[in-house]
């Protein structure tokens, strides 16, 4: 029987296009259905923050930093103001390190049920799963309005600490979150994990090696997925994490199914840590004095933390000036991207779509 | 509590000193330098699980210091966490290149491409070193200090 002559198609997704989370364009070539080759094409979100840095001072940057992860402002805010603070040699009091962990915490939950929602409307499951996630990420949302009137775009932090005390009625909130929320992630378990459709989906697709994980640089849940214990908050750990008693799940193939399930799990973690914070938070200032323009000594740091996607860290010059000399972004979803070729090339259009939503990439960060 | 241990540059100096000698050109406290036709060969010696294991490149920086550039190398080692830097200056501002490492770490590669994009030093062979977050035939690189936008 004579072969059918066949010749590769190239074909581009994005950078317009809803299942690439943002202006993001994969330059796809196909062999029949089997993809072959992929390119990722970036930049159309590039603001120059590390540039616009250069001519702002300390305290106008935090604002900055909410725009690159724009879905976990939180944690951005933390890794900026840890790198100057560690440049500076500027004490935080206690009770502000404890209102920072409580919100970075709840930011990584925040991050990961977007993640998880997405990652189910990639596979198909338009709109309802979403949903689920978003209802509980709004109360987390309003739980940040009651800290500083911002939902999205926080600035909450300041070098020295955070930029006021916490109302009264944040911590009535934040308690009846706690509580309700781990009857949420059975719920939302209950019809995702033993899902049969999901499990046929996710399970063996997308494969990221402990060994190529690593090479690659990857960082956070994805990391973890691939069965290598690594998290900052307890190979070096910042603020309060050192005093608080927490789990790191990992994966054990590093499979799609493993990312989302880390996720997860990492949300239970979450809520054990704000829960320990809250019996040990007292009452105390929340910030340090510190001057209006603050001008760190002529040095450089670099610092980082475990952002929700991965290791959020600043690399900072200062010559003795009002704004630095050099701030560069070590952004955890641009380095995340580094496997992405090898993980795609030979699976289906379909699964490019899940293992792309799995590595859960926001492009302000991406782009910076 | 246990923190990540950080090595300083004369310690890594005196370990590394012994399989390539004269390779460092100075090190102090916070890093060592070497010199941008060596960087590969330290970066192999420092990768080497049965040595120091080195396995994961953290960041890879680059800073304008109007005379020089500077390449900055955050290393870690996940399993003894430790961590360490190694600098490289390059010379002139015309046409500076560094060796490229994205064959020893994978991490390096998209890295290395956008310090190529915005700082415009070249790393010798990088297999697909193009611009990466600005356009092909964007003039200039605009991290430099003597960019004019």
């Amino acid at each position: 029987m004579a072969t059918i002559r066949t010749e590769p198609v190239t074909i581009n997704l994005g950078p317009q296009h809803p299942s690439t989370h943002g202006v993001f364009r994969l330059r796809v070539t196909f062999d029949g259905e089997e993809i072959v080759d992929l390119e990722p094409v970036f930049g159309y979100l590039h603001r120059g923050t590390e540039k616009l840095a250069e001519s702002r001072n300390y305290v106008q940057i935090v604002t900055l930093t909410d725009r690159m992860d724009y879905v976990a402002s939180m944690s951005n805010n933390l890794a900026y103001v840890r790198t100057v603070e560690k440049l500076s040699n500027i004490k935080v009091p206690e009770r502000a390190q404890y209102i920072r962990v409580i919100s970075v915490e709840l930011q990584r939950i925040a991050s990961h049920l977007m993640a998880t929602g997405f990652l189910l409307n990639d596979l198909g499951a338009l709109a309802t799963p979403l949903v689920y996630c978003f209802r509980e990420r709004e109360r987390i949302l309003d739980l940040f309005e009651m800290l500083c009137g911002a939902r999205i775009t926080l600035s909450y932090m300041r070098p020295g600490g955070v930029f006021q005390d916490t109302p009264e009625e944040f911590w009535d909130s934040l308690n009846t979150l706690i509580s309700d929320f781990p009857n949420y992630l059975d719920e939302l378990e209950s019809l995702i994990t033993t899902n049969e459709i999901v499990l046929a989906r996710t399970i063996g697709v997308g494969l990221l090696s402990d060994a190529q994980a690593i090479d690659s640089g990857v960082t956070g849940p994805i990391l973890r997925a691939s069965s290598v214990k690594w998290d900052l908050r307890k190979a070096n750990p910042y603020e309060i994490y050192d005093r608080v008693n927490f789990d790191i799940p990992i994966g054990s193939s590093g499979d799609t199914y493993d990312r989302y399930y880390v996720r997860l799990q990492e949300m239970r973690e979450s809520i054990k840590i704000i829960s320990q914070c809250i019996e040990q938070i007292e009452p105390g200032p929340v910030r340090t004095e510190t001057p209006f323009f603050i001008r760190p000594p002529i040095g450089e740091t670099y610092s980082s933390i475990e952002g929700p996607k991965g290791e959020l860290g600043f690399y900072m010059v200062s010559d003795g000036g009002i704004s630095p000399y050099r701030c560069k972004v070590r952004a955890p979803s641009f380095i995340n991207l580094t496997p992405l070729r090898d993980m795609i090339t030979g699976w289906k259009m379909g699964d490019l779509i899940i293992i792309l939503g799995s590595i859960d990439i926001v492009l302000g960060e991406v782009d910076r | 509590m246990i923190l990540t241990k950080i090595i300083t540059g004369e310690e890594i100096s005196k370990s590394i000193e012994s399989t390539l000698a004269n390779a460092v050109v100075a090190s102090d406290e916070t890093a060592i330098w070497v010199s941008p036709e060596t960087i590969h060969e330290v970066c192999k010696t420092l990768k080497n699980p049965d040595g120091l294991d080195y396995s994961f490149l953290t960041a890879i920086s680059a800073v304008d210091y109007i005379e020089y550039f500077e390449v900055v190398y955050h290393l870690t080692s996940l399993r003894n966490n430790c961590s360490c830097i190694i600098k490289v200056k390059t010379s002139g501002r015309e046409n500076p290149k560094v060796q490229s490492v994205s064959d020893i770490w994978q991490a390096a590669d998209l890295q290395e491409r956008e310090i190529w994009d915005l700082m415009g030093i070249k790393f010798e062979g990088h297999p697909n070193l193009k611009r990466i977050l600005l356009w092909e035939g964007f003039d200039g690189h605009p991290l430099r200090k003597d960019f004019i936008g």
